[in-house]
């Protein structure tokens, strides 16, 4: 039994050499992360990753909002890869799960379409003077923490286990659906049981918690939320997951699209306020991670130079059950130390 | 050197009925099979639809048939090769032995379809969720299992589906869920019984009088849907999510079972034959000359094709498609 055809599925992931894209919102929800990033590539694994200044949007909230023409997305995203092209590099690495999704599905496109390839050129070049190459490779930076997972792990303070009864910790990982969804080949382990996330919980030492609603979607579903009116679809849908994690008594979650990530963690308050209902047992909430902060926690980067204080759901409960140190007294300091105001407590949520 | 008048490949049905059919024409037969038993899937199951005859006792009558001595019977041989070769068909198996004929008649045959490759359903995953092959073994007693309270049959495994680049339609599945539904409810007269289905194509003789049956006397459960995907439950259950198309409504049933109803794909020896001789469809199953007028010849003189190497047939439609290929070969030969 547990024969899974996609299993050992590994797609292609360049081993260095990266040009990296921020992502939109990931900077202000999770604001460590894809600092937390860069770091490991350079201080933990050495490798050769360019944050360029110049870069901006992949067009995917417009996108998928349906308010941006084809002909466009693929000009900025050509754009994108100009700069890639001008600074020499040939591995494309965007931070955002929805970029990800775009860029996988314009190159496919281009490659189906070379004459929309060749328009864009055109409009490009008239546009900005610009010329770009096709990336060579595409990676989400999950890809990549997952390829170099047991590097990373040697670097590791911690590990996935709860410090005082020695067992895994029970985690829920949930997959952005513009990550393999569309194109279950440029996922590592296909679409319906993706391993890029449980393959680095597993080496990091937690364990998978495997519940009927495990592919569902995460609530965001971008009309779902983008759309005012439609605002309650998306808080039932992550309801409805979370209900369904519940009775598992997962230790935390963790995502690879900032969409889940954000409206897996947000809506846990929401549906606190509403209904006085939390998913744990204790009235904290499920603690909900990106990679980047359950790799850099335990990696043992400061968890508020990592931003787990703006998360909804609070973290210092997961911190005290794997035993990571930290400051309370700083939670709510400034880069340069200075006090900051607290947030307001909610009324149901204990944070 | 072994020359014969005909090699048959494949000693499933069609291989069998055709190799029965020439040796009563007094014709030389040299019948091949990897497998180290005749019968091919024939073996799979044990009752037969719509009349839930034995496939045993089928099986058995058709071995008594060409058990003479027009027949030469060769298993465990892995025919790896076909040529022609100055109007001889050359067969050369993997331990390097070649057979020659004047005719050679393609009979590989269908595989089931892998149900792994629809992962979304957990086959091989959930310890429930199991083949309509894997429950033969069940009603026939080979396996036992405790009651069960609710069991879902899913149609269309691996058929009439792009994500497994299969379009067809199995053909099979329909009637032998309604078969199997019947079988599992007389074993486990209190279990529930769901089966979820896009159309149920009742095409064969008596096959809507079953359905019908399995309903008014049996309380099946159709449900017009396709599920869209199988998850655990904390008690070791399992959750199916699919939409009821008649209703217009998502539902979910919670199953001790589930039943997959896996359709029929171009077998591996079917693909490989057919590739190396330039004689097969993009679906991977052997082509005829003509659908009509000579379904049994291909392209290439001397060598036929019979059975589900062609498409997907039932097992009586098999049998007179071997027969129907006996005699175009017979014919031909007498033309020599």
């Amino acid at each position: 039994m547990h024969k899974r055809y996609w299993n050992n599925y590994q797609k292609e992931i360049a081993e260095d050499h990266y040009f990296y894209a921020r992502s939109c919102i990931r900077q202000t929800f999770f604001s460590g992360s894809e600092t937390a990033f860069l770091k490991m590539m350079t201080d933990e694994l050495g490798k050769d990753i360019f944050d360029d200044s110049r870069q901006h949007t992949c067009t995917g909230i417009g996108y998928h909002s349906d308010i941006i023409p084809l002909e466009t997305i693929s000009t900025v995203i050509a754009r994108l890869f100009s700069l890639m092209t001008e600074m020499g590099y040939e591995n494309f690495v965007p931070s955002c799960i929805t970029s990800f999704g775009i860029l996988t599905e314009i190159t496919e496109l281009w490659h189906h379409r070379p004459d929309l390839l060749e328009k864009t050129r055109e409009l490009l070049y008239k546009a900005t003077k610009r010329e770009f190459n096709v990336p060579k490779n595409i990676a989400h930076p999950c890809d990549i923490i997952y390829k170099f997972r047991e590097d990373l792990k040697k670097n590791m303070k911690y590990q996935l286990v709860n410090k005082d009864t020695g067992e895994p910790l029970k985690i829920v990982e949930h997959i952005g659906c513009h990550y393999a969804k569309a194109f279950p080949d440029r996922g590592v382990g296909g679409a319906e049981f993706p391993h890029v996330l449980v393959g680095m919980i597993e080496s990091w030492g937690g364990s998978v918690i495997d519940y009927p609603e495990r592919r569902h979607c995460c609530g965001f579903g971008f009309r779902n939320y983008l759309v005012q009116a439609n605002r309650g679809y998306s808080l039932s849908n992550s309801n409805k997951k979370l209900e369904s994690m519940a009775p598992y008594e997962p230790d935390f979650i963790v995502a690879n699209c900032p969409g889940c990530t954000m409206f897996l963690d947000r809506w846990q308050y929401t549906v606190a306020e509403m209904e006085g209902i939390t998913y744990d047992k204790h009235g904290h909430g499920i603690p909900v991670l990106t990679y980047e902060e359950m790799a850099g926690l335990l990696l043992g980067y400061n968890p508020w130079e990592l931003g787990l204080q703006i998360h909804q759901i609070q973290c210092e409960p997961l911190l005290d059950k794997i035993g990571i140190a930290y400051s309370p007294e700083d939670k709510y300091k400034d880069a340069y130390g200075k006090q900051l105001f607290p947030p307001q407590k909610p009324n149901n949520l204990i944070v | 050197m072994n020359t014969f008048d005909s090699i048959i490949i494949g000693a499933g049905p069609a291989g069998l009925k055709a190799a029965d059919t020439l040796a009563n024409f007094n014709r030389k037969v040299l019948l091949i099979d990897t497998d180290a038993k005749i019968g091919g899937k024939l073996n799979l199951w044990d009752r037969l639809f719509p009349d839930f005859s034995s496939s045993q006792e089928l099986l058995n009558q058709l071995s008594k048939n060409i058990n003479n001595e027009n027949v030469t019977l060769k298993l465990n041989t892995n025919i790896i090769s076909i040529k022609n070769n100055d109007n001889h068909w050359m067969a050369t198996d993997s331990n390097g032995n070649t057979f020659y004929a004047t005719t050679m008649i393609i009979a590989t045959g269908f595989d089931v379809f892998d149900a792994h490759r629809k992962e979304e359903y957990g086959y091989g995953i959930y310890k429930n969720v199991i083949t309509s092959v894997d429950l033969e073994k069940i009603l026939s007693g080979e396996v036992s299992i405790e009651t069960p309270s609710k069991v879902a049959f899913i149609q269309c495994v691996g058929s009439r589906d792009e994500k497994v680049g299969n379009n067809f339609c199995s053909k099979n599945c329909c009637i032998c869920a309604v078969k199997q539904t019947i079988e599992l409810k007389e074993k486990f007269p209190l279990t529930d019984i769901y089966c979820f289905y896009m159309d149920l194509r009742m095409f064969g003789q008596s096959y809507e009088e079953l359905y019908r049956r399995s309903q008014q006397d049996y309380g099946v459960n159709f449900v017009r849907g396709r599920v869209s995907e199988i998850s655990p439950t904390m008690d070791n259950k399992v959750v199916l999510k699919a939409e009821d198309t008649l209703l217009s409504r998502p539902l979910k049933l919670t199953a001790d079972l589930v039943v997959l109803m896996v359709g029929m794909e171009a077998s591996k020896g079917t693909k490989i034959l057919g590739n190396q001789l330039n004689i097969n469809n993009t679906d991977g199953f052997v082509k005829s000359t003509d659908r009509y007028l000579s379904d049994s010849e291909t392209t290439l003189k001397g060598l036929f094709v019979t059975g589900t190497s062609k498409r997907q047939m039932s097992i009586p439609e098999t049998m007179n498609d071997a027969v129907n290929a006996a005699v175009i070969v017979n014919n031909f030969l007498n033309t020599l």
